[in-house]
């Protein structure tokens, strides 16, 4: 199946940009040529093996979860082990994949090569920013080890300044992991605007590129509100600073304000990217230009502003006037309306192009479906009075794991296996990655699809046990789960043996016309030579291969 | 001396400064925010609790506030003045304009340390710091609480500011800034600014509005 869209070798420049320098893998060797490199494709590599390993944790905590899940009463760990599970599966996926993962990892490694640049504007800001993240981790880490946590990824007080467990240090952790992500946004923006090749205007850049700068306002303007939450709450626990405390006069829904005027946008720092690949996947293997390039561009930066303005809809039972939470639901609403139109445009893009439905492809389907269903229950949970009676329910906990996970998991993996020809310069096997992307997707719908009829049947999230009538639904939940989990490993297992054993990949093995395509496949060291010039979009595919290759000339 | 600066991934100098100064914009930019956050606590308490905070807000000096306030804005008055000498290639003259601002930034630091000192002494003091008797009224605490987190995380910054003038002066001297080469000095100057605007901003909030 992949055969078919493989390249033909018969073509002028077979081996892409840069193939006569030794790539960027085999440029240096040894240790400290990766951990003090400057280059954003090591990098992006560092970070790749970080997020994985968090992927891994927190899905092990997930799994567990699920587990204890299986039956009414205790099954296999007692319930305060039960409430840290839940708090770690939340901060780990949250703040150690789910944010970083595509930015640092696909935006580190594409970016720079999709704007014809050598590297980011600051390449050592960005190595920096790793070590920042690792240095998050390891709070984390140390703070899971230390007492861990039981209150929720979202740490409302006045329980969260009370709770025995490692309060603090998870907030300073969060807060450093903070930093790391403004460091990469302020890079992916100055860059965006300074480093873009001779003619690539921003309406040719690559949408993925889009993306990642509506993604990187958000993190700046959202991230520090968070951090200065934290550390109130930090302080509070540490030292009493009581801010939100009701005994100083504090008003503890302050910090839901506070705390959901980040993590609102956070929900779509972590989607956004997930946009920009998803769009890059449909025009490479339906071979077609974007039905418009501007509303997918312009529809990102519509998100990401309204985006600000809807976190009261996490508080329609917190005391909001019925004036403000309607507000707030309608806002949110908006947000649905630009996530319509990029829809409809993915799938009007389909239409007259030539599709090839390698794994990416098909993820991109899995993606439209979570995302769809996501969206729609979203729509729904913004009515004030639906949300009255699914407020702290397994519907809620459906609707964002379909929407943020599905979204972000789905694309996740999309780009593993799209960009995968190009970081390793092998090609993956097909059938099974075609196989393991069902195997996630069957396991996602199994785990998380059953959660909705719990939720409207009235269970709530976070309880340790639940009455025998939901027993059969929360089965079929963990056997989703163990199932997604099967086939995450898998899908890993299948990358990492074509590490290895991959056949060779040419430099633009679906015939993308997007300009990371242009270089060898790994590329080299610097990328290009010297800045390309470009005379067309990353989207013409009514030109020929050779006039696509000769309107983005490069060395 | 310049083609040496050119760092690879950038085709020509002008763009080089141009994002080194985009990048401090964009940093400032997530400053400001950091701080909003407090100006937001800030707002909502104070409307909550207008005449705790009043009463809160007494134990400020106005003159040792004011003081202050004078001292950062010839601060940065020096600090712009280094920026525009260093512009015409007067290393040595814009070093020795950061020194002083680094200087006025040490006189802000030991005037608010009197401040605190004297609040110490007077027992207002951030929540957490009390025993159940002697608590004062609930919104009397929160504009304690307010005033010594924001002061002392602006003061965080003042002292960030002044290792920077520090070095950038330093580096002044060792003749690495000139007429063509200053964009390092520009971004110190910029975020000096800012720790200057923040302060203007809680100057009027801590000690004007009582």
């Amino acid at each position: 199946m992949s055969q078919a869209t493989i390249d033909a070798d018969s073509k002028p420049d077979p081996l892409g940009v840069g193939a006569d320098h030794p790539d960027y893998l085999r440029a240096d060797s040894g240790l400290r040529s990766w951990l003090l490199t400057k280059d954003h494709k090591r990098i992006a590599l560092m970070f790749y093996v970080g997020v994985i390993l968090f992927l891994g944790l927190g899905g092990t905590f997930a799994l567990v979860l699920r587990t204890e899940l299986l039956t009414p009463e205790q099954t296999f760990i007692d319930a305060s082990t039960y409430n840290q599970m839940f708090t770690l599966h939340g901060i780990t996926m949250v703040w150690l994949f789910m944010i970083p993962a595509i930015p640092t990892v696909f935006g580190n490694f594409v970016l720079p090569i999709m704007l014809g640049a050598k590297d980011l504007a600051f390449p050592r800001i960005n190595l920096a920013s790793f070590y920042v993240y690792v240095l998050s981790a390891i709070i984390l880490l140390g703070a899971m080890l230390a007492g861990g946590a039981d209150t929720g990824w979202t740490f409302y007080v006045p329980y969260s300044t009370t709770s025995p467990t490692a309060v603090t240090w998870m907030g300073i952790g969060i807060f450093v992991n903070g930093i790391s992500s403004i460091m990469t946004s302020v890079n992916f923006i100055v860059t965006t605007h300074t480093m873009r090749a001779k003619g690539l205007s921003w309406h040719r850049m690559p949408l993925f590129v889009w993306a990642s700068y509506a993604t990187s306002i958000i993190i700046l303007f959202a991230t520090p509100v968070l951090g200065m939450s934290l550390v109130l709450l930090a302080l509070d626990h540490a030292f009493g600073l009581s801010l939100f405390n009701p005994r100083y006069g504090g008003d503890p829904v302050l910090f839901q304000h506070l705390f959901w005027f980040y993590s609102h946008p956070a929900v779509y720092i972590m989607i956004l990217p997930s946009f920009g690949v998803i769009s890059e996947v449909v025009c490479s293997f339906s071979h077609n230009q974007p039905a418009s390039y501007r509303a997918i561009a312009y529809s990102s930066l519509g998100i990401a502003f309204i985006g600000f303005f809807t976190w009261g809809h996490h508080m329609f039972v917190a005391g909001l006037s019925e004036f403000d939470a309607g507000v707030f639901g309608a806002l949110s609403m908006f947000v649905a309306i630009f996530s319509a139109i990029k829809v409809f445009t993915w799938v009007a893009t389909l239409r007259g192009g030539s599709i090839s439905f390698a794994t990416p492809m098909l993820y991109f389907l899995w993606f439209l479906f979570l995302f769809v269903f996501g969206g729609m229950t979203g729509v729904a949970v913004a009515t004030q009075s639906l949300d009255v009676h699914w407020h702290d329910t397994y519907f809620v906990v459906a609707h964002f794991h379909f929407i943020m996970v599905g979204g972000t998991l789905t694309s996740f993996l999309a780009a593993a296996h799209y960009w995968f020809p190009k970081m390793f310069g092998r090609l993956y096997d097909e059938r099974v990655g075609l196989l393991t992307s069902v195997a996630v997707f069957i396991g996602f719908v199994f785990t998380f699809l059953p959660q909705f009829l719990l939720g409207n049947g009235g269970m709530p999230r976070r309880y340790f046990t639940y009455p025998e009538r939901y027993q059969w639904l929360n089965v079929l939940s963990t056997g989703g789960a163990w199932l997604l989990g099967a086939g995450l490993l898998l899908a890993l297992g299948n990358l990492l043996i074509a590490l290895k054993w991959g056949k060779r990949a040419g430099p633009n093995p679906w015939g993308s016309r997007s300009f990371e395509w242009i270089t060898a496949s790994p590329p080299s060291k610097h990328n290009f030579e010297e800045t390309p010039e470009i005379e067309r979009s990353a989207y013409d595919y009514t030109l020929s291969e050779e006039v696509a290759r000769e309107r983005a000339k490069a060395r | 001396m310049s083609a040496q600066r050119l760092v690879e991934q950038f085709e020509s100098l002008e763009k080089q400064d141009h994002a080194a100064r985009l990048a401090m914009w964009m940093f400032l930019g997530s400053e400001t925010l950091l701080f909003g956050a407090l100006f937001a606590v800030y707002a909502y308490y104070r409307g909550m609790y207008p005449d705790e905070f009043v009463q809160a807000l007494h134990h400020n000096s106005v003159a040792l506030g004011t003081t202050n306030t004078v001292v950062l804005i010839t601060s940065s008055f020096t600090v712009a003045l280094g920026v525009h000498f260093i512009r015409e290639n007067k290393a040595r003259l814009t070093a020795g304009l950061f020194v002083v601002s680094t200087l006025f930034g040490a006189v802000f630091l030991v005037v608010k340390g009197i401040e605190y000192a004297h609040h110490i002494h007077e027992n207002a003091l951030p929540s957490g710091m009390y025993t159940f008797i002697d608590k004062p009224p609930a919104g009397v605490v929160l504009g304690y609480t307010l005033y010594w987190f924001m002061t002392a995380l602006h003061g965080l910054h003042v002292i960030a500011g002044m290792i920077m003038l520090a070095v950038v002066a330093v580096l002044c001297l060792k003749g690495r800034y000139g007429a063509h080469r200053n964009v390092a000095v520009e971004n110190v100057g910029l975020y000096w600014h800012l720790v200057d605007v923040v302060w203007i901003f809680l100057w009027p909030l801590f000690y004007l509005t009582d």
